[in-house]
């Protein structure tokens, strides 16, 4: 960093790194609009170029950054929960010329290395996220380019369904990040390109590197696109592919959607509040309490209708919605809180009720399937966040089912056998309960429950676990049935926690994560493991090597009109 | 956990200072471990059978506390907890958090590391009871008798000491480790003990003699620099442990005054050094056994160089000896320090950070200290008018582990060929001719008053009893 002789001292203070808030709603955005056009939803990219999260980079040529993509989750969700009628979504561009450059260069160049990882996780689970509204919320994506889709920008129109390039002998899709930045597509770009495109290994690695990429007519051999279409029929064409994508969709034709209010939230230094959602955080100790608030058991909704009509206060719609904003704010925010506690409070009762309504109508109803599925991306981001977690199991928690998910998630489990004697109110022992939900309506990333990545090649025991639905376990049992790693009594409790923390907080946050990444990722790969494993931990890597991102790297000497002077060896 | 074992009284089988009485997690762990010390004494402990034994018991850290004399039957000896007082204002002498508050509960971040050090020494105490298990029944004298059981006694309250630290620190894992101090045993095939030095045999008194001059030696400064440790209930249970080892190391020098005296006379009485017709032990078989035995014990210091040792003391765990009266920054990151080197054929040493030499500057503590045995010894010698005179062998001789490992080093010093080496090593270590003769001595005398041949009568008694006290009643 070049710091000036006559700078203010206050210039050399380190650079504050920029709280990050999720929140928005179409009336916000800057860089997105969408309309509804019966049953297709019209999202348009039309980047402001002055409207970067932060100071230092101009975003041109529809080029994005992590605000950028803040809005179009927000829109996702949105598409999600409030257009139920939305049946297909036709990504575009809403400049003449092109369709999206990419992520921001100028923006990647003078980020930290946190910064780009998260906002690389961040845009990831935005693109899986429009692969999972496709395959299970009913609405197919589209993605019309009607321009240059290059890096980032092809990669977003990969996580649609179909790719509309027009064929104008000019605009082209491109993923010129080896060539041009020394980095990877590493939003799912290189993986999408063979796993879900099917793209020929040598064909792919030509088109990887590059730069100019392929027009239409080539990209329509080569599998990169579906079809390539002239500015004449563009219009026709696409809103036929539209009208095609939104037949079969299973969203209903006379619901009404539920709305998404700005989330109810408490923020202190030590604390974030949320009506179901606590989390305290201890600098000292770098951990973050999280605690999640179960129903209560005369709550649960006797209809569907009444479901509808409590929309985003449905409990399990609430709780999900912040819970994924802790996530995420917990995540970009609050890089050295490295170890979360993952508690529940509540009725076990209640949380059963609440399974029963969901296990009835999420096959049937669009709302419970949504919310199902956001419960489940949301577990996918604790799969996938770089923190240790580990679960607190204790008198007057509620880890049954859905919720008991949260615990599997976690690294560790440890649950209260007995209750703490000297507590001032009256308590039951802790308990744990599996239901239907722990055995398929929540799988991770890698295809499997959690339970099945537990018991990796131990199926028996998985189908063991599956006749022991709905009974209530102890600690003692939850540790017998291998549900919990220890289940020390009273007496052990605290020093067991502090010392497992202590030592926690003295290992390296790196090798921490990658280890935990490793051991929650069993068995199969997937595309989305694929991506979130292989390319990204490549990419992470690329990312410190001073090839991409020294002072002579290519990522930072992009735009000076200097060629990047690289390091030769092959490593 | 439900036990169908009786519950145990506390503080009346038990004497302690750490409030057992009115600490759940200590008693649940002590319910389940006390018995299993009992078995494990029935089993591996002293292997003689007597009605009762004259016994130092410790019921209280105080001056009048802990040293209480009685005639004590040995499976009912009242094996204590006991920490020295605690200092409030006591702070971390040394290493990286100097200066700070010593802890009161093992910090997580060095659980790994405070466990491995309580139980490689947890582990040595209970290995020289079951050493030392048939001893007693070739034993010189009453006296001797009584001191063996004594020193047995007190290692396995030192076992207990460090199970206590296990018990009330380390929760599971802890308690875990614990049973292994009692599953594991000296000499076992399946199971041994951890360090290679105990799991020899003591076959016979002048070995047990040598033993707790030399080895409990060690002992005596692994306890000093776990003295130092920030982990304050460590350090303070190994202060008041070292009180006791003192008495071992008393057993030992006049153990082996006694034995030097007994051969003066004989060689006096004789006019020859070779006494061992006469029932005594030459001076150059003595001189053999204080090769072998000093020699092993110096391996116990580990490698010349060591990391382990470095960030032991970095991390604040463990220290030097006399930490606080050295005259440095109790820091050590910017000095360097000398070792033990074999180069190109030649003792050497070598200069590394001074952290690295840890290990070396304790052992070097331990042989100012070995040293003033000799003293002793040789002024016995001088006092009988004979010429000849005890050393300490070099420190490279007969060593297996660290920098003179392999090397074969003559007790002057000198590197030698192997064939040197062949030639003269029933010279200097122990032969089984050697080992035959002296367990050929052992008989046991049982009458008060009375000694074995080939040692000399102690000076005095215990606790200012006589010497022909009574100190063993049998059954």
């Amino acid at each position: 960093m070049t710091v000036l002789d006559d700078a203010p001292a206050a210039a050399q203070a380190p650079e504050a790194v920029p709280q990050v808030d999720f929140d928005t709603d179409p009336a916000q955005y800057r860089h997105w609009r969408f309309e509804i056009d019966g049953e297709t939803a019209w999202v348009y990219l039309d980047v402001a170029e002055d409207g970067g999260l932060v100071p230092g980079y101009e975003l041109k040529l529809n080029s994005y950054d992590l605000g950028v993509d803040i809005e179009l989750y927000d829109l996702t969700q949105r598409l999600r929960f409030e257009h139920p009628e939305v049946r297909s979504v036709v990504l575009t561009s809403g400049k003449d010329s092109n369709f999206c450059a990419g992520a921001n260069i100028r923006m990647l160049a003078q980020s930290s290395h946190p910064w780009k990882v998260n906002f690389c996780k961040f845009t990831n689970e935005t693109r899986n996220g429009i692969e999972d509204m496709t395959a299970n919320s009913g609405q197919t994506w589209v993605a019309a380019l009607n321009g240059t889709a290059a890096g980032g920008g092809y990669e977003m129109a990969l996580a649609c369904e179909t790719i509309l390039l027009v064929n104008d002998r000019s605009s082209a899709v491109a993923l010129p990040e080896v060539p041009l930045l020394g980095v990877l597509p590493g939003t799912g770009g290189l993986t999408r390109v063979t796993d879900k495109r099917h793209v020929r290994k040598d064909r792919a690695d030509i088109f990887a590197t590059k730069s100019e990429g392929f027009q239409g007519p080539k990209a329509v051999e080569w599998k990169l696109v579906d079809e390539t279409v002239s500015r004449k029929q563009w219009d026709s064409t696409v809103r036929a592919r539209a009208a095609e994508a939104a037949e079969g969709s299973s969203r209903p034709t006379d619901a009404t959607g539920v709305s998404l209010p700005p989330l109810r939230r408490e923020i202190t230094d030590d604390a974030i509040t949320y009506p179901h959602v606590r989390c305290e955080l201890d600098r000292d100790a770098r951990t973050a309490t999280i605690t999640v608030l179960g129903p209560e058991p005369g709550t649960v909704p006797e209809s569907l209708d009444r479901i509808c009509a409590l929309g985003a206060d449905f409990w399990p719609l609430a709780m999900t919605r912040e819970l994924d904003d802790l996530i995420l704010r917990l995540r970009t925010n609050e890089l050295e809180i490295g170890t979360w506690l993952v508690r529940t409070q509540g009725s076990i009762e209640g949380a059963l009720a609440f399974e029963r309504v969901i296990a009835e109508h999420s096959g049937s109803d669009w709302l419970v399937n949504e919310i199902r599925h956001y419960f489940k991306r949301t577990l996918k981001r604790l799969d996938v966040t770089s923190r240790t977690l580990i679960a607190l199991i204790e008198p007057g928690s509620c880890f049954a089912g859905a919720l008991l998910e949260l615990a599997l998630a976690c690294d560790r489990q440890y649950m209260l056998e007995g209750i703490f004697e000297d507590a001032d109110e009256e308590q039951e022992p802790a308990q744990i309960v599996l239901t239907a939900s722990n055995f398929g309506a929540f799988p991770m990333g890698n295809g499997l429950t959690r339970l099945q990545s537990r018991f990796y090649g131990d199926d028996d025991t998985v189908t063991e676990l599956h006749g022991r639905t709905d009974e209530r376990m102890t600690g003692a049992q939850a540790e017998e049935a291998g549900l919990v790693t220890d289940a020390p009594d009273d007496i052990d409790w605290e020093d067991e926690i502090r010392i497992l923390l202590e030592e926690r907080a003295s290992l390296s946050p790196d090798a921490l994560t990658g280890m935990e990444a490793n051991h929650r990722f069993v068995g199969p790969e997937t595309m989305e493991t694929r991506i979130f494993g292989r390319l990204t931990a490549w990419q992470n890597w690329i990312f410190i090597r001073p090839n991409a991102s020294g002072s002579e790297g290519a990522l930072r000497r992009y735009g000076t009109g200097r060629k990047a002077d690289f390091d030769k060896q092959r490593v | 956990m439900t036990s169908a074992r009786p519950k145990i009284d506390f503080d009346a089988k038990i004497p302690n200072n750490v409030d057992l009485a009115s600490d759940r997690k200590l008693q649940r762990a002590l319910e389940r471990w006390q018995p299993n010390f009992l078995d494990w004494w029935g089993d591996m402990g002293p292997a003689v059978d007597t009605k009762d034994v004259y016994l130092r018991t410790a019921v209280d850290v105080g001056r009048d506390g802990w040293a209480h004399f009685d005639h004590v039957p040995m499976n009912e000896y009242r094996w204590g907890v006991f920490l020295s007082e605690h200092d409030p204002d006591r702070k971390i002498a040394f290493g990286e958090h100097k200066g700070e508050p010593v802890w009161q509960e093992v910090p997580g971040e060095y659980r790994a590391d405070l466990q491995r050090l309580i139980v490689i020494q947890g582990d040595t105490e209970p290995a020289s009871v079951e050493q030392q298990r048939f001893l007693g029944a070739t034993a010189p004298s009453l006296y001797d008798m009584r001191n063996l059981f004594q020193v047995n006694v007190e290692e396995g309250r030192h076992l207990w000491a460090m199970v206590y630290l296990l018990h009330a620190y380390f929760g599971r894992a802890g308690r875990e480790e614990a049973d292994q101090l009692l599953a594991r045993n000296s000499g076992s095939d399946d199971s041994p003990r951890i360090l290679g030095a105990f799991n020899e045999e003591t076959p016979d008194w002048l070995s047990f003699y040598m033993f707790t001059y030399f080895t409990d030696r060690d002992g005596k400064y692994q306890l000093g620099t776990l003295k130092e440790s920030g982990f304050d209930p460590l350090s303070r249970t190994c202060e008041f442990m070292l009180k006791e080892e003192a008495h071992h190391m008393f057993v030992g020098t006049t153990g082996i005054d006694r034995v030097v005296a007994r051969t003066a006379e004989l060689m006096n009485e004789h006019d020859s050094e070779e006494v061992a017709g006469a029932g005594g032990i030459p001076l150059d078989m003595i001189q053999k056994y204080i090769n072998f035995h000093y020699t092993v014990s110096l391996d116990l210091f580990g490698n010349e160089s060591s990391t382990n040792a470095a960030n032991y003391f970095t991390a604040g765990l463990k220290g030097r000896w006399q930490e606080e009266r050295r005259k440095d920054d109790h820091v050590l990151t910017d000095d360097a320090g000398a070792v033990d080197a074999v180069r190109d054929g030649k003792i050497t040493s070598t200069e590394v950070p001074a952290l690295l030499a840890l290990n070396q500057d304790l052992r070097s503590e331990y042989m100012g200290d070995c040293s003033n045995g000799l003293k002793r010894w040789n002024r016995i010698l001088e006092k009988h008018g004979i010429d000849a005179r005890l050393y300490l062998p070099h420190v490279g001789f007969n060593r297996q582990v660290g920098a003179f490992a392999g090397q074969r080093i003559s007790p002057e010093g000198k590197m030698i060929p192997e064939a040197e080496w062949t030639a003269n090593e029933g010279d200097w270590l122990p032969t089984d001719v050697d080992k035959t003769h002296v367990r050929g001595l052992m008989h046991p005398v049982l009458e008060p008053g009375k000694i074995a041949s080939w040692i000399a009568p102690p000076s005095n008694g215990i606790n200012d009893k006589p010497v022909d006290f009574e100190y063993v009643h049998f059954n």
